[in-house]
């Protein structure tokens, strides 16, 4: 899934101060399992930024929607009944949610309340951790499962480096070596021939290196 | 002059806090008329929604009185409702609030004395902090 942080409250202040009704959008998509963006989280944010201006004795009219998904236009129609009795959004989706919504609404100020972070998996309860970069190419099948343009700091497609330091990494001591990983997961498949083989340069294109990326089905294009 | 009397809501387990509130009201024990409280199943029950709600409709304090460290009748629930606690109080300094509005209690169903004690000790820390700010909003919106 993409993962979220809630940007500091701070922030999200100084968005909203200049209006006086808000319309919140959360999302029920990846930005609710990672806790950063769903209906609980828009209900808090709203209760919060209420507090905040109440205080100052500013009564800041919010009206809390949480939509299915926030990156699908389908999706997205649903906010146009409310949008007369809003000054300004705040989407507490991923970057491709607020940009769904400023493309869809242009004579609408679209305001990012969360910091999207990577594509990650949950590790335990309350932690995610990143996986993928996206590099258009995976290769997990020859790296047994374990991805080393993610999992790796050097992103090294033939490692470890010399950085390795009993599974960790040098950048951190708490960061495993994704390469011993790799090692220790081939080894226990029998599949240490296959550490073997020298893996060529990457081709980046697929991975952003060829401009903004884009899938097309003709099968499902209307 | 008026003293000011806070309004404070106590969300109490069922298991603990709330038996421990009941048994100062058996033992005679006198504790503040300013506590409202709300019997929840397990402090683990209380959502963060449910205390800025509390805050946001006027309440001056909200504390969260549950089972001792370990004895939590559903393994963990205080604990998890202590987390909340934290990531409330941090929300609440950000915006310039007093982090001391909102507490977390731990007492066994046997510390009726504690439950007392506690519920005064924080009636006197909510009474001077003062009022709730947004009460004088609430209470002018009322009137119009």
């Amino acid at each position: 899934m993409i993962t979220a942080e809630q940007k500091p409250i701070r922030e999200i202040i100084n968005y909203v101060s200049p209006y006086n009704r808000i319309l919140l959008v959360g999302c029920n998509e990846c930005v609710t399992v990672c806790a950063a963006g769903g209906q609980k989280e828009v209900g808090i944010l709203a209760s919060v930024l209420k507090l905040n201006f109440l205080k100052q004795g500013k009564i800041l009219e919010i009206n809390e929607i949480t939509l299915q998904r926030q990156c699908d236009p389908e999706f997205i129609e649903q906010l146009s009944p409310h949008l007369d009795r809003a000054d300004a959004i705040l989407s507490l989706a991923c970057g491709c949610g607020v940009q769904t919504i400023a493309s869809r609404y242009k004579d609408k100020i679209v305001f990012p309340a969360v910091n999207t972070k990577f594509m990650g998996a949950s590790e335990s309860q309350g932690i995610w951790a990143e996986r993928c970069q996206g590099c258009g190419d995976c290769m997990l099948g020859i790296t047994g499962g374990i991805c080393p343009v993610a999992r790796c700091s050097k992103h090294l497609l033939n490692g470890p480096c010399g950085g390795t330091s009993n599974g960790k990494c040098e950048i951190d001591s708490d960061v495993d070596c994704a390469w011993t990983l790799i090692w220790d997961r081939l080894k226990a498949l029998g599949m240490e021939d296959r550490y073997e083989e020298i893996i060529e340069a990457k081709d980046w294109r697929p991975a952003g290196g060829g401009g903004p990326r884009k899938i097309i089905r003709k099968d499902l294009v209307l | 002059m008026k003293i000011f009397e806070p309004e404070i809501i106590a969300f109490c387990c069922h298991y603990c806090a709330y038996t421990a509130a009941d048994m100062a009201g058996s033992k005679r024990i006198f504790y503040p008329p300013n506590i409202k409280i709300i019997r929840v199943p397990c402090t683990g029950k209380v959502a963060a929604i449910h205390i800025l709600k509390a805050l946001e409709k006027g309440a001056d304090g909200v504390y969260v009185a549950g089972c001792l460290d370990g004895d939590c009748h559903f393994k963990n629930g205080n604990t998890r409702a202590r987390q909340r606690i934290k990531y409330l109080q941090d929300y609440l300094m950000d915006i310039g609030w007093e982090t001391e509005r909102l507490a977390m209690i731990n007492m066994s169903a046997g510390m009726g004395e504690y439950f007392a004690k506690t519920a005064l000790e924080f009636t006197d820390t909510i009474r001077r902090l003062g009022p709730n700010p947004v009460k004088k909003i609430i209470e002018k919106q009322t009137a119009i």
